[in-house]
């Protein structure tokens, strides 16, 4: 092919096992790169996306090896090359965007200086040249006043600024190919709209061709001219965005479409069932055949090879895609929505409290004086019934852990009182609480990597709290947890298990049968998908509502996610710097009027489908401090209305459908604007 | 889907599984080769030594080593062979014990002070920098003298000497897996301290912690050995290499036999406790190289 930046032919890249076997991470790979195109990779982990894009810059990483195939760059193949001749493309003809920037830039390098390091290395400028086209990079990935930002050290930028100048970097060799990791996965939902919208900019203006490599299709929707599925170190489905993603011809696909829940259609996605398998444990028949709905015999003796449908455009690997491509699903069939199980009774309620980081300073403590004013969390009222699931909903550092934590115990309130079954207040310290309200509020963490010992079976973990809440011992033990792991979907053969030994979808599963155990009332989930894969997410979510509808509890559910909030949630509100703006059942919180904030954050959510497009409306900045008076979202309102948001805390006003909303302009008003 | 149902293991496999990993490597298995030749050697050593280690004989004044005498005589007539065959038993003894007082007393301040934090880890950790500046070797030569040199005194001075590095690697250690979740999901639950230290914490600290103490071990033999070496160690007539060195140590020039022996023993026992420890660590996961020894 003529127009093709990058050609990969029959690629596959593996490893030997301890027992010799040769396994394969990739197996033959053959795809092409345009001139020009973006090109999105997806797939969830271990899907050997990372390895492709590595190896489409000549790298494999240590301990893997190519076994065949060859991936070329301009008819040069870039895995048999000289690593001195790799040198001379890598940063000047392939550049790649790294997932962390905050970790690839050096601390202790000025941003300029870093950039014009790259400009020595790939280009023959002069000094005086370097400089201007530094500021010219800068300038052009839209960080304000690049002089100034030159002259700043990586720490002193935002999340999005560093990413923002990670693409600078990799901009400054004029590179013909543009390979991105996840660029955008650990920020903000605002920045990464933003960080989106840029590099969709700088793929127009540069004509660069772009390999987006990500887990997140609505990131890959949004900048993607092509998408290719990857599934078990396979390409299963290759072709234009719209109809990979508006009607997928490939049953890993679809399911994976129809797991991500949607601010659009309220309820709870379907999950997938399974997992990926692991590499090298597929000797023959589709790698897909276990979790597939539609497979057949046949799937299970043959593998499909990747066929190409012309009329369609696609490559699709499945021997079933014309069934599936006339198969049409109708929306109510993709969910199921949400029974009500909230009940007229009080469970929880938090009433002025107020958290602080603040160490208080000594002569503070002398003199007696109360020294932070102006504390991390502050004036939090919520009022949570029986059965309800409320959920916090925020960027990062809006509180919500903080909240939680609070709530657990963990952190002591600076004010105020969280009362526990309508009128028992909870002591602010872990160690004044009775064993009784210890049991009845249980957490469910982010990462299970980090929540369950490495070195405890699943026996031993799911029996902490059987043997500190209920004495358990012995046979009736053991029982017990067999009981509860039931209850999570988990057999019996998992009690000899060590966490390592799980996916991370069985990890959370573990977590929540921990959390079960106790036979809590109250059970804090602390953004408890976000570390999980989509198809896991929906099963993990289905879980906890299944639990809940089994044992009446309530949750307070922490997440960053709208959509996963729209889905769970009886109730959201939505903090910003530690001040609640908008409280209300789900529904209305997710239609108009609404809070700018919650505007804010529904316009950044970005939907699987390339047309949807997100919409920016505030400035991504990162505010390091909540303002000291008036409205919290000050910094950064696109409504703001004058002196009033800076002196005044705005009043509480009921909207139409009872959400309640904290800002300066009426809420007809603001139905008005938002139209 | 067929399931794969692992079998626990027993902890004597475990054991088997840690030692087979670290023979599968050739300096571990050299190391390995090298401390059950010291451990057997000084297990049973008195039941062959050709010699008596202490019969003096002055016709038998440095002689170099021939068929009847493998290494050679001392300065008073005495069979090196014997001496060096003997040399490592009370080092081995006291050695091995002092480590595992090292281990235990810092093993446990260090995960306490991990825990604990602030101002008690503080205090306690500036009173431990403050020892390590103390020249050890000053301070054993105060308490030995203070004190006498019994093993009874020896043991314990030398574990807490050798103890502080540990308080170090063990505080650090903990402070790794005291942010993690399943400590905070286990203090929500109402754990108590000990508990938590227990369940908790003990499992993944416990291999740094032993991975320190066999270096310990190590450097508390060179340390036991210079005292010796200084006449605070063993007292003469007991074989003892660092003794033997010493006081070998001016006839080197016409009777380096005399002092090789000793040498090569004390250094090949380092040597293979060295590498043991650096092959342990290994196949537990830890790589030592990338942690300092304090």
């Amino acid at each position: 092919m003529e127009n093709a930046v990058q050609q990969i032919n029959n690629l596959s890249i593996g490893f030997t096992s301890k027992k010799g076997e040769q396994i394969s991470i990739l197996k033959n790979i053959t795809t092409n790169i345009k001139k020009g195109e973006t090109v999105g990779i997806v797939g969830e982990s271990g899907s050997g996306k990372s390895t492709l894009a590595l190896a489409m810059m000549g790298y494999v990483k240590q301990g893997l090896y190519t076994i065949s195939g060859e991936c070329l760059f301009h008819s040069n193949d870039l895995l048999r090359m000289k690593d001195k001749d790799l040198e001379d493309i890598r940063g000047r003809k392939i550049a790649m965007i790294p997932q962390n920037a905050g970790q690839s830039l050096t601390p202790n390098l000025k941003i300029g200086y870093q950039i014009d390091e790259a400009l020595k290395l790939h280009t023959d400028l002069k000094i005086q040249d370097r400089n201007k086209k530094t500021s010219e990079l800068l300038n052009k990935v839209r960080l304000p006043s690049p002089e100034i930002m030159a002259q700043r050290y990586p720490h002193e930028l935002s999340g999005g600024q560093q990413q923002r100048v990670a693409v600078a970097m990799a901009l400054a060799g004029n590179p013909e190919l543009l390979l991105l990791d996840e660029p955008t996965t650990g920020l903000d939902v605002t920045t990464q709209a933003h960080v989106l919208e840029l590099l969709n900019f700088i793929a127009k203006d540069t004509g660069t061709s772009m390999v987006y490599v990500s887990h997140d299709l609505g990131a890959i929707a949004q900048v993607s001219d092509r998408v290719i599925v990857m599934y078990s170190g396979q390409i299963v489905l290759d072709g234009p965005v719209r109809r990979i993603l508006k009607n997928p011809i490939h049953p890993y696909t679809s399911g994976l479409l129809k797991s991500i829940p949607k601010l659009t259609l309220p309820g709870l996605p379907k999950s997938m069932s399974g997992s990926q398998p692991q590499p090298g444990t597929i000797t023959k028949g589709c790698s897909f055949y276990d979790r597939c709905e539609l497979a057949e015999i046949n799937c299970s003796n043959n593998s499909p090879e990747l066929e190409y449908v012309k009329n369609l455009n696609t490559s699709v690997r499945c021997f079933k895609h014309k069934e599936l491509h006339e198969k049409i699903d109708k929306d109510e069939n993709l969910v199921t929505s949400i029974e009500n199980t909230i009940l007229d009774k009080e469970m929880l309620g938090l009433s002025k409290v107020s958290i602080s980081y603040a160490k208080k300073k000594f002569i503070d403590q002398l003199l007696n004086k109360e020294s932070d004013d102006n504390p991390t969390v502050k004036d939090i009222n919520l009022n949570i019934s029986k059965g309800e699931t409320l959920a916090l909903v925020g960027e990062s550092g809006s509180g919500k852990s903080t909240i939680l934590k609070s709530i657990a115990g963990l952190l002591k309130a600076k004010e105020g009182n969280i009362k526990y079954e309508n009128n028992k207040i909870l002591p602010n310290e872990l160690k004044l609480r009775d064993p009784n309200s210890l049991r009845a509020i249980q957490l469910i963490f982010q990462n299970p990597d980090e929540s369950l010992n490495p070195n405890h079976t699943v026996e031993q973990i799911v029996s902490q709290p059987l043997k500190l809440y209920f004495g358990l011992q012995g046979e009736k033990l053991k029982d017990e947890i067999i009981k509860v792991l039931k209850k999570v979907r988990l057999g019996e053969f998992y009690l000899t298990r060590y966490p390592r030994q799980l996916s991370g979808g069985e990890k959370q599963r573990v977590a929540v049968a921990r959390a079960f155990a106790a036979k809590p009332d109250v059970i804090l989930c602390d953004e408890v998908t976000s570390a999980l894969d989509v198809s896991v997410q929906a099963a993990v979510l289905n879980l906890l509502q299944e639990l809940k509808k089994d044992f009446g509890t309530t949750y307070i559910f922490v997440s960053h996610d709208l959509a996963v909030v729209r889905a769970i949630s009886d109730r959201v509100a939505v903090l910003y710097q530690g001040r609640l703006c908008e409280i209300g059942p789900s529904k209305n919180v997710y239609n108009f009027p609404s809070h700018p904030y919650t505007e804010v954050l529904l316009g950044a959510v970005l939907e699987p489908d390339p047309d949807i497009k997100p919409k920016l409306v505030a400035e991504d900045i990162v505010e390091e401090k909540p303002p000291e008076k008036g409205c919290s979202f000050q910094g950064r309102c696109p409504r703001k209305v004058g002196e009033i948001c800076n002196s005044e805390v705005p009043p509480w006003q009921i909207g139409e459908n009872g959400n309640a909303i904290r800002c300066h302009i009426n809420v007809d008003e603001l139905r008005n604007l938002q139209k | 889907m067929e399931l794969q149902v692992e079998k626990p293991k027993s902890n004597l496999f475990k054991i088997y599984e840690i030692i087979s990993t670290m023979a599968s490597r050739p300096s571990g298995l050299i190391g390995l080769t090298i401390l059950l030749f010291h451990v057997v050697l000084a297990v049973t050593s008195p039941l062959y030594a050709p010699h008596d280690f202490k019969a003096i004989d002055p016709s038998l004044m440095l002689l170099p080593p021939s068929s009847e005498y493998w290494f050679g005589t001392d300065s008073l007539g005495r069979d090196v062979f014997t001496r060096t065959i003997l040399g490592g038993r009370t080092a081995l003894t006291v050695t091995f014990f002092g480590s595992i007082i090292a281990l235990l007393w810092g093993g446990a301040l260090g995960i306490f002070c991990g825990l604990v934090g602030g101002r008690i880890d503080d205090v306690v950790m500036r009173i431990i920098d403050a020892f390590l500046s103390i020249p050890w070797i000053l301070a054993m030569l105060l308490i030995v003298s203070l004190l006498g040199t019994s093993t009874i005194v020896l043991i314990p001075a030398l574990g807490f000497f050798y103890g502080k590095g540990i308080v170090r690697v063990a505080r650090a250690a903990t402070h790794d897996v005291i942010a993690k979740d399943f400590i905070v999901s286990a203090r929500a639950r109402g754990h108590g301290n000990l508990s938590i230290i227990w369940n908790e914490i003990l499992p993944n600290v416990r291999d740094a912690i032993m991975v320190e103490g066999a270096m310990r071990w190590s450097w508390m033999l060179l340390g036991f050995s210079s005292l010796s070496f200084l006449g605070f160690g063993v007292s003469p007539p007991t074989p003892d290499w660092g003794l033997m060195i010493s006081n070998a140590r001016g006839l080197m020039s016409f009777a380096y036999w005399a002092v090789l022996a000793p040498i090569v023993g004390l250094s090949s026992l380092i040597i293979g406790i060295n590498l043991t420890a650096d092959a342990f660590a290994k196949a537990l996961g830890i790589d030592r190289s990338t942690k300092a020894p304090v």
